[in-house]
């Protein structure tokens, strides 16, 4: 069974300022304010190009920001997009 | 109204009107020396009987204007002068949309501003106003306004809230005249209203380059310490600590996030408030050397 695809706002939704290696975001569609940690902000910019399942993101994740591949990362994945779907930056496509 | 009075403080006006002859004669007598609105538009302050019948019988002020908060406690008619006060306060923190509003104090030297935000007790009013009287220029103990186009603050000197212990303090080195009447038994504590220095008058159109800012924390037992604080923490607290953040959307945060990369923040511990005043002159100097 093919995995929840997630996506999120295009980049010129959001407004992103970096503070001491934490993100600030402003979601214009909602006028929300966030302080993000990484890999969320990574995550938003993927997803912000297109719709795409965990593990395709995992991929590109990976090849983008030189990412060593680690035990657990996939769930450690999960559950930030299950925070940042709780937070109104990716919903379920 | 029977009773009105028209002030500006900085880049607001206001316009006070009152059922009551006394909180309009302290508030003429507290700012005495301030200007008259330079235009039309103004904020509106009512100061009003609860009940129609309570303006004479044990008088309670109820608080009105263009924004009201429901089911605010009406006031005893002697803290008149706090609920013009905090209806002037209310006006700012609910209608201001040119400025992004931060609860700070700010003072200025050199053209730069050093604004202080914390917590109620943090000490912020106490400190600005002893700074404010020892070759600072006090720019606001209340309200900082940081303009969203330049990304400069405004001054707002309103009249000085001493509470409880400062004033005694002040009283010894501020002349009595310029203090308004001895408010006890407020919801605040006891309060008493200070004119702030001739200067910060008649330099109310001046804006400043916020240079520093600081995070003061009052205990007693406290020992006296000072921390670094990142950008991204000091962003935080600011936005805890602005009333219209939220409401002015992407241009507030365009200029806090701006302020927070351009100005040093630290945090302060203090138990006194000469080891403060202290603290802050050396993290001055710092910064400029």
């Amino acid at each position: 069974m093919p995995g929840s695809r997630y996506a999120a706002d295009a980049p010129h939704l959001l407004r992103k300022v970096e503070l001491d290696g934490l993100t600030a975001l402003f979601h214009l569609p909602s006028g929300t304010t966030h302080i993000l940690a990484p890999p969320a902000p990574e995550i938003l910019a993927v997803l912000g190009e297109g719709p795409a399942d965990a593990d395709t993101l995992l991929d590109a994740l990976r090849s983008r920001y030189a990412l060593v591949e680690q035990e657990g990362e996939r769930s450690a994945l999960l559950a930030r997009l299950a925070e940042l779907e709780a937070a109104g930056l990716v919903q379920r496509a | 109204m029977r009773h009105a009075i028209a002030l500006r403080i900085g880049p607001a006006s206001f316009r006070v009107g009152s059922s009551w002859r006394g909180p309009i004669e302290a508030l003429a007598k507290l700012y005495d020396g301030y200007p008259a609105p330079d235009r039309a538009s103004a904020f509106t302050v009512r100061l009003e009987p609860e009940r129609p019948w309570r303006r004479w019988l044990r008088p309670s002020v109820a608080v009105g204007g263009d924004y009201v908060l429901p089911g605010a406690s009406p006031l005893a008619l002697e803290h008149g002068l706090l609920a013009a006060e905090m209806g002037m306060n209310l006006q700012m923190a609910l209608g201001q949309r040119r400025h992004l509003l931060l609860h700070a104090s700010t003072v200025e030297r050199d053209g730069r501003a050093l604004l202080m935000t914390g917590h109620s007790g943090a000490g912020k009013s106490t400190l600005a106003a002893i700074l404010g009287e020892r070759g600072w220029r006090l720019m606001g103990d209340e309200f900082a306004l940081l303009d969203l186009g330049s990304g400069r603050l405004h001054p707002f000197p309103r009249a000085i809230s001493l509470k409880n212990g400062a004033i005694a303090l002040l009283e010894t080195i501020v002349p009595q005249d310029r203090f308004g009447p001895m408010l006890e038994g407020t919801p605040k504590g006891t309060l008493r209203h200070l004119r702030p220095h001739a200067e910060a008058i008649a330099r109310m159109n001046e804006t400043a380059e916020p240079a520093m800012i600081l995070f003061p924390r009052f205990g007693a037992d406290l020992p006296a310490g000072v921390r670094p604080v990142g950008p991204a923490e000091a962003f935080v607290r600011l936005t805890q600590s602005s009333t219209n953040y939220v409401d002015l959307g992407e241009p507030a945060f365009v200029a806090l996030t701006g302020l927070v990369r351009s100005v040093p923040a630290c945090a302060i511990d203090y138990g006194d408030t000469e080891t403060a005043i202290g603290l802050v002159g050396d993290l001055w100097r710092g910064r400029t050397s």
